[in-house]
């Protein structure tokens, strides 16, 4: 616990002395949703159609596009094998480093989840369940890309890989997402969307810092 | 029969098709140094790192008698950039699960001649300095064996003496060194010394 406790510190320390690397993916996040606005024409009927869609696809595209990072500079500085090395459950650390991912990426996209629904003018119900499912499904995100991230921290260049390994794994949580939405803005019953979501990152909380942890085990191996 | 901290037997390790060592055997005692020699490239990180764990495609029995794991100084120093001095050791502190007292570290960042830089970001230091910080952990914990890959590059005179001295209380306190180096070890207690090819 104390393990867990000093590294979520220690991570957010490091990015509010170097915020760049936290502020990019959510600028990204809010200039790829007011660019639909221009692109398609401000028709609130038709935004509101595909707004889910659009806000679901940048919120992943922007927690990818900070994925790579997660354990890329404890690999490079020596920290990894560190705590590999220490007698601490590297169970642990991963959880601490994706609770601190989700801290930086994931809950500021929430926030920002009622501004991006407010330009594509979805209605109150639609918001409402836009940030729902957002808080809901952005800490699986963080935990399935970690998976990822860990798998490929001891390559150059892993960004790309990152993506083409954790998407498949994304699809199911974004299927059931957007559907929520939908579902919010039809007027129809939304609590089996939510049943679905819980389950999934009760078990991906379960699961996917086992596979991260070995996956760290074996980067640090050389 | 004393005790050894570390016996190895047999090890053998072949990377990129290339023998680095084979039928390797050898221990070590507390109170003792050990002195892996060699050429560049000829694996004395790669033996080190197996010895931790760190290297697992390496064939031989590895036994480590300790109830703590050794503390490690390897090339990638563990020294995250954007904190202070200060904030890496207590890291060093929380990884081992040590207590770590100020006292303690106020101690290891006067001996290190970081006395100033407490609160410097280590970024901004030099390559010998952020060394320091690195070794500063095993001015700040107890663990019985310590396993050190270079520790003398990057180090300037002064340093190198301090360094002699802390291997010396090191061992005054039976306390076990593995240690890969090319400079000669001046301290007054026999080294035993390990030539990979």
């Amino acid at each position: 616990m104390n393990l867990f406790i000093a590294s979520v510190q220690r991570d957010l320390l490091v990015h509010f002395r170097h915020p760049s690397e936290v502020l990019n993916p959510l600028i990204f996040f809010v200039v790829v949703i007011s660019l639909f606005p221009l692109g398609i024409g401000p028709e609130p009927g038709q935004l509101k159609e595909i707004a889910p869609g659009i806000v679901w696809v940048a919120a992943l595209l922007a927690t990818l596009m900070s994925m790579d990072s997660m354990f890329r500079s404890d690999f490079e500085d020596g920290s990894l094998e560190q705590v590999v090395l220490s007698e601490q459950s590297t169970f642990i650390f991963v959880l601490a480093k994706v609770a601190s991912h989700w801290l930086l990426s994931g809950l500021p996209l929430v926030l920002l989840m009622p501004l991006a629904a407010l330009l594509l003018f979805l209605d109150e119900a639609g918001i409402w369940a836009l940030t729902l499912s957002l808080l809901l499904v952005s800490p699986t995100l963080s935990l399935l890309g970690g998976i990822g991230a860990a798998l490929t921290v001891g390559l150059p260049r892993g960004g790309l890989l990152v993506t083409i390994l954790v998407m498949p794994l994304y699809v199911p949580v974004l299927v059931l997402a957007t559907a929520m939405v939908q579902a919010a803005e039809a007027g129809s019953e939304t609590i089996g969307y939510i049943y679905w979501l819980l389950a999934i990152l009760f078990g991906a909380v379960c699961l996917a810092p086992i596979a991260t942890a070995a996956a760290v085990n074996v980067a640090t191996d050389q | 029969m004393v005790i050894q901290m570390l016996q190895v037997r047999n090890a053998r390790c072949e990377r990129d098709g290339r023998q680095l060592f084979e039928d390797l055997s050898f221990s070590l005692a507390p109170g003792e140094l050990l002195q892996v020699v060699g050429g560049n490239g000829s694996g004395k990180s790669t033996l080190l790192r197996a010895l931790l764990g760190l290297y697992t495609d390496c064939q031989g029995d590895i036994n480590w008698s300790l109830d703590e794991a050794p503390l490690y100084l390897g090339h990638r120093l563990g020294i995250k950039q954007s904190l202070t001095v200060i904030e890496n050791l207590r890291w060093f502190g929380v990884l081992r699960e040590a207590p770590v007292s100020q006292d303690r570290i106020d101690e290891a960042v006067y001996k290190l001649g970081l006395t100033g830089f407490e609160d410097s970001l280590c970024a901004h230091l030099s390559e010998g300095q952020r060394k320091r910080v690195a070794l500063g952990q095993f001015l700040i914990m107890d663990n019985p064996c310590w396993v050190m890959d270079e520790p003398f590059s990057a180090i300037d005179a002064d340093g190198l003496s301090f360094l002699m001295a802390i291997l010396q209380e090191h061992l005054d306190v039976n306390g076990g060194i593995v240690i890969s180096t090319h400079q000669p070890i001046t301290i007054d207690r026999p080294i035993n010394t390990l030539a990979l090819q």
